[in-house]
């Protein structure tokens, strides 16, 4: 395990905790979703993991040392982030942005080199958007901006790869699509990928390995089909469901129930 | 797509060139009109210098009545304005870039107004002169902007900008309580701290501000990288391993560069404020620290020009002609949406 939280405890200054004391080991070279109800902490997680917050008590490791104690820079070479809805600098054409990404393996005096050209090039390729590489990113669509952020943060070259709600403001189709380039990843280059999620039939089918948090603490680990079940979506997200197999993946489906449909017994419902 | 073909790297090293050729081509005419403006100040306007007078005298030569107006009036006011307009420009979009807030300039937010405001504390109550003041100035500038950020936060929104037009509106009413306290003497030196003016431009100023110029632009040039990275917002930044740090020494920096320009010309108004979106609009969008230096070195030899000899009769303070181009400048970023986009 390169990445793990040791009884980290997270907040916003004051005495609010908002993770409160969390252990859990991020599995290598898997995909990692961690899902929960809004105000649950998953996003104050994920940003303590990327060392964005000083941990008010408790540490995270990577590579056997806390990361809070491990130079920035170093850190960048290692983890790298994609943080709720980026906004990119006006006027800034996708070679630029993607090209930022260059920064920790450029030393102060260092001019940009023929290495830095091809982590560019292979991080369009991956994120397909190679034919995009001199558009300005204002004038992109909202799926293929997010695709070049991910490519920014590919260019990082970065083991380790935590994305913060990626899909948000995706239609359903740029969602599966993004989804799908982070699979990819995972299978081509063994990064191992840490992400907060809020769509759990999503959660379900792409994540190797499941985290659920309720109120600041992990209610459940595990694979999805383990933790993906009626209780636990009671618990976690209070919400009254069903659970059946996903057609297409075989993994956990839920299906909400809400207060205008009496609950009916499907012939294909999962027991708790 | 037909991108198969091609050597992905090759698109890459292509696609990086167009925003570079561009930002030669905008530094280029910039320094053309710059070159341009400067030899229209040194040599036309109420008094004519021939080509080869100016370098004869340049050599050496003295020639009565165009020597004294060309070494003490023309070609000193051309060189600070020069000068000044680079460090004001370069402050100015540090401030607009590090902040993504194109009202976060120096000037707007009162830092200008905190040199001065050191500045004439120090002469009507502390009886100091001559190069203490620079040194006061800089002092208020950086105590300005420290009480800001400690007031508005590390976010650099609208909040910020609030801040920074209370604290000005403050340091203004500081100035004018000490005005009246002054006696004239004091009231003449106190004058020059608060009125924007290229009008007694002197060598031993210019000296001083290209002094601090060659100290604090490496210095700028240096983090001007991290500065790249600091424009994609705090989260990226810090994750692309560049923290806070370089954001506050940017904003130093720039602190530093207003601080010494006020100290040599007054705060001309809206110089440090318009070079970066001018900048930009030429650079495609684009933020560039070379291109908003020389459009402030423009503005500020251009507005001199205007000021000089536009209104016939009265020799107007620099900060007048600035200041009524700003205003409109202002009132278009603030109906165009472009002010406070924030993170």
């Amino acid at each position: 395990m390169r990445l793990a939280a040791e009884s980290v405890s997270l907040g916003y200054g004051g005495d609010a905790v908002v993770v409160d004391e969390v252990s859990l080991e991020i599995p290598d070279g898997l995909t990692t979703v961690i899902v929960g109800a809004n105000g649950c902490g998953k996003s104050t997680l994920l940003r303590g993991m990327a060392r964005l917050l000083r941990p008010m008590s408790g540490q995270v490791v990577l590579d056997g040392k806390a990361v809070h104690k491990q130079p920035t820079r170093a850190v960048a070479k290692t983890l790298g982030l994609m943080p709720q809805s980026p906004i990119a600098p006006e006027g800034i054409t996708v070679v630029d942005l993607v090209g930022r990404g260059r920064q920790p393996h450029r030393g102060a005096l260092q001019r940009w080199s023929p290495d830095d050209d091809a982590a560019v090039a292979e991080a369009l390729e991956l994120t397909n958007t190679l034919d995009l590489a001199d558009r300005v990113v204002d004038e992109l669509s909202g799926g293929q901006r997010q695709r070049v952020w991910v490519a920014m943060a590919l260019a990082q070259k970065t083991d380790l790869l935590l994305l913060d709600e990626p899909t948000t403001f995706l239609d359903v189709a740029h969602q599966i699509d993004l989804l799908d380039l982070l699979h990819g990843l995972r299978s081509s280059r063994g990064t191992t990928v840490v992400m907060v999620l809020h769509d759990l039939n999503l959660a379900a089918r792409y994540a190797d390995h499941l985290i659920a948090m309720s109120g600041g603490k992990v209610a459940a680990t595990g694979k999805p089909s383990e933790v993906v079940t009626v209780d636990r979506v009671e618990e976690v997200f209070g919400l009254e469901a069903q659970v059946i197999p996903d057609p297409v993946s075989g993994t956990p489906l839920v299906v909400p129930i809400g207060r205008h449909h009496r609950p009916v017994v499907h012939p294909h419902a999962q027991g708790a | 797509m037909t991108v198969q073909s091609i050597d992905p790297a090759a698109v890459v090293r292509s696609a990086r060139r167009a925003p570079r050729r561009r930002l030669i081509a905008v530094a280029g005419g910039l320094g053309a009109i710059l070159f341009g403006l400067f030899a229209l100040r040194v040599l036309v306007g109420d008094y004519i210098i021939t080509l080869p007078d100016f370098f004869r005298i340049l050599g050496g030569e003295e020639i009565p009545g165009a020597t004294f107006i060309l070494m003490e009036s023309k070609l000193p006011r051309a060189v600070l304005a020069v000068l000044a307009g680079v460090a004001f420009g370069t402050a100015g979009a540090i401030f607009q870039s590090t902040l993504r807030n194109p009202l976060a300039s120096p000037d707007m937010l009162g830092i200008s107004l905190g040199a001065s405001a050191a500045a004439v504390f120090s002469i009507v109550v502390l009886s100091l002169n001559g190069s203490a003041l620079p040194v006061a100035g800089v002092v208020g500038a950086v105590l300005t902007a420290l009480a800001i950020r400690v007031v508005a936060g590390s976010d650099g929104g609208y909040r910020l900008v609030l801040v920074g037009v209370t604290a000005a509106a403050g340091l203004i009413a500081v100035i004018q309580y000490l005005f009246t306290r002054a006696n004239e003497y004091d009231a003449q030196l106190a004058l020059r701290w608060i009125t924007g003016s290229l009008n007694s431009a002197a060598w031993p100023t210019i000296r001083m501000l290209l002094a601090g110029l060659v100290v604090l632009l490496p210095l700028v040039a240096w983090t001007v990288k991290s500065q790249r990275v600091l424009e994609l917002g705090p989260d990226v930044a810090s994750a692309l391993g560049v923290t806070h740090r370089y954001a506050d020494m940017l904003l130093l920096l720039a602190v530093l560069l207003c601080a010494l320009a006020v100290a040599a010309t007054g705060p001309v108004a809206f110089v440090a404020f318009v070079a970066g979106p001018i900048a930009r609009v030429l650079n495609g969008g684009r933020t560039t620290l070379l291109g908003a230096a020389l459009v402030g070195a423009v503005v500020m030899v251009g507005a001199d020009y205007v000021a000089a000899y536009g209104f016939s009769g009265t020799n107007l303070p620099v900060g007048v002609v600035t200041g009524a181009f700003g205003a409109p400048f202002l009132l278009w970023l603030l109906a165009s949406g472009r002010a406070g986009r924030k993170s």
